[in-house]
């Protein structure tokens, strides 16, 4: 393949993949706790940190880290104080990013262009700095995000209860803060402040339209990150299109796929699900010419000892010559 | 105080500033089974989640089984059913995977579930009649369904003091049964057992002490067939006009 043969490509390629696989781990977590917008407010912070880099002449990727991780921060605070609800603390945040980052890039001569490479990706231009740096960023989310699965499912899943399970709520609510802080200006290169949400939730989004359990939501909402990823660096190579929108599309584009193969699996199991055994009288069928059996055609349910004829609203149970309403 | 699964002394809770309980004293014997009852907006929620450390109390003291509040470290031996109408979030998880939550005071940081977790989180599916369905999703399970996921939470840590708040709303009278068989067959361990309700049906029979709360304050605490004829005057003479405000519910003002 010819893209793997420059040096650029192939630290995009590795940037890719690394995003792929940490937002939505992470992502999942911010979903879970119906947080889902939280990468956006923490996007928007990190701008703030871009400009901050760019106007002391720090690396952008360093400060970004710094302030989003700091902004992330009192965010849950706000929210486990009470003093905001998630959504307005997340909403104060996004104004006060936004408005200081270009405020600061001002004031370090340059312009809102200067930004673009933050806010909608520059995978190709990634360095080897700061390839190291988004590496090793990465492997915290990931080992923290895995590692303590069992904890942080809890926590998100019923914060009160994880409570009177001894667990350590508010460090744990600040962890997942903290990580999802690290991972949005790890996508930052990738796929841009203003789209790194989109590659923690919509993979989720996708996940969760076919599977049941939660551990099986995270390693799919994963596997569909990098697949996403990836095919979107190389899709922009060979198409000529900037590579952080390629990656959201492509994501995007895998939900409108799986969400109606998700609607069919749900009622596929739903018509399947078997009927509560209970008595029944003996009530007889109107003449019915049709044979079920096995294959006839109809949704054959478990019901009890036994198996019913699902068609028309009817449930017909085979009885010597003749059908039982069931 | 020995002997005691949960002493509160002279408890006061505020809740934005608003006295919600107010200078209760209730202990709760190993083994006993008492119920907390009381109408809407009683306090009777505010008063046991004060009890498990989720409410900062304004002032009073807390001992969960013989340790004050803020020493408390065994919380494996506490069980909570807190009052939710769903035991869904954002993302899916199987009935399974929200019951084995329910197992994280007795594993370590970073260990894989024992035999033993598995061995109580299969007991819990049983008790409440959930085995066949522990693989699926609990958002497709119905109310009441739901409701047992969360009581099969709070049974897989085989607690010796079990906290539930309102756990048969919306459960069906066959299955508020089956809970009252497994909370019996707790209590004959010698598992103490706080139940918060306004009505409590088939529970009826196993509590051995009533307490009723009237706007943050214990009106009533002794035997529960003494409570209809003791609180419920005591209602009427102080009726606050609240909708649903009948403080022992309907399943005791019926009661022949």
């Amino acid at each position: 393949m010819s893209l793997l043969s420059y040096e650029f490509m192939q630290r995009a390629l590795v940037a890719a993949l690394l995003t792929g696989l940490a937002a939505p781990a992470i992502g999942t977590y911010l979903v879970q706790k119906r947080l889902a917008l939280l990468g956006d407010g923490i996007g928007h912070v990190a701008l703030t940190g871009v400009a901050l880099g760019l106007l002391t002449g720090q690396a952008p990727l360093v400060t970004a880290v710094i302030v989003a991780v700091a902004g992330a921060a009192v965010i849950e605070l706000l929210r486990l104080r009470g003093r905001a609800s998630g959504d307005v603390a997340l909403a104060l945040f996004f104004y006060g990013g936004i408005a200081g980052g270009v405020l600061l890039t001002g004031l370090a001569g340059g312009s809102a262009a200067t930004l673009n490479g933050y806010l909608f990706g520059a995978i190709t231009t990634v360095s080897d700095a700061e390839l190291v740096l988004v590496v090793a960023l990465t492997a915290l989310v990931l080992l923290v995000g895995l590692g303590l699965s069992p904890q942080l499912f809890a926590v998100c899943q019923d914060e009160e209860h994880a409570r009177v399970s001894g667990l350590p709520v508010a460090v744990y609510s600040m962890l997942v803060a903290v990580l999802a802080a690290v991972t949005v200006t790890v996508a930052m290169r990738t796929v841009g402040l203003l789209l790194v949400s989109a590659l923690m939730v919509v993979p989720v989004a996708t996940a969760q339209q076919v599977a049941r359990g939660f551990r099986l939501t995270l390693l799919l909402a994963m596997g569909i990150g990098v697949v996403a990823s990836l095919a979107g660096v190389w899709t922009s190579f060979e198409a000529g299109t900037a590579p952080g929108p390629t990656i959201v599309l492509l994501a995007l584009l895998g939900f409108a796929v799986a969400s109606p193969v998700g609607g069919l699996l749900r009622r596929r199991r739903r018509v399947h699900a078997p009927f509560e055994p209970a008595p029944h009288g003996h009530d007889v069928a109107e003449t019915h010419p049709h044979v079920h059996g096995p294959g006839c055609g109809h949704v054959a349910v478990e019901h009890g000892d036994h198996v019913d004829y699902v068609h028309d609203g009817h449930r017909h149970v085979p009885h010597d010559d003749h059908y039982d309403e069931h | 105080m020995t002997g005691s699964a949960l002493h509160v002394h002279d408890l006061t809770v505020a809740l934005g500033g608003r006295p919600v309980v107010r200078r209760v004293d209730l202990t709760v014997r190993t083994g006993e089974f008492v119920t907390v009852l009381g109408g809407n907006g009683s306090g009777k929620s505010t008063l046991v989640r004060a009890a498990l450390g989720l409410v900062p109390a304004t002032s009073g003291e807390v001992e969960l089984l013989g340790s004050p509040l803020p020493r408390f470290r065994d919380w494996h031996r506490v069980g909570y059913v807190p009052q939710r109408t769903s035991a869904a979030s954002g993302v899916p998880a199987t009935v399974r995977e929200v019951v084995t939550s329910g197992r994280l005071a007795h594993r370590r940081l970073l260990r894989r579930l024992a035999r033993r977790d598995h061995a109580a989180v299969d007991a819990a599916l049983d008790a409440v009649d959930l085995s066949d369905r522990a693989g699926d999703s609990v958002a497709e399970l119905s109310g009441g369904q739901q409701q047992r996921v969360l009581i099969a939470r709070a049974l897989v840590t085989d607690p010796d003091l079990l906290v539930l708040d309102e756990p048969t709303a919306g459960v069906d009278l066959p299955h508020q049964n089956l809970l009252s068989e497994v909370l019996e067959s707790h209590s004959a361990r010698g598992v103490a057992i706080v139940l918060v309700a306004h009505e409590l049906g088939p529970l009826d029979r196993l509590v051995d002490r009533a307490v009723v709360l009237r706007d943050g304050r214990v009106v009533f605490d002794g035997s529960p067939g003494d409570a209809t004829t003791t609180a419920a005057p005591h209602h009427h003479a102080h009726g606050d006009g609240t909708p649903g405000g009948d403080v022992l519910g309907p399943g005791w003002a019926d009661r022949p």
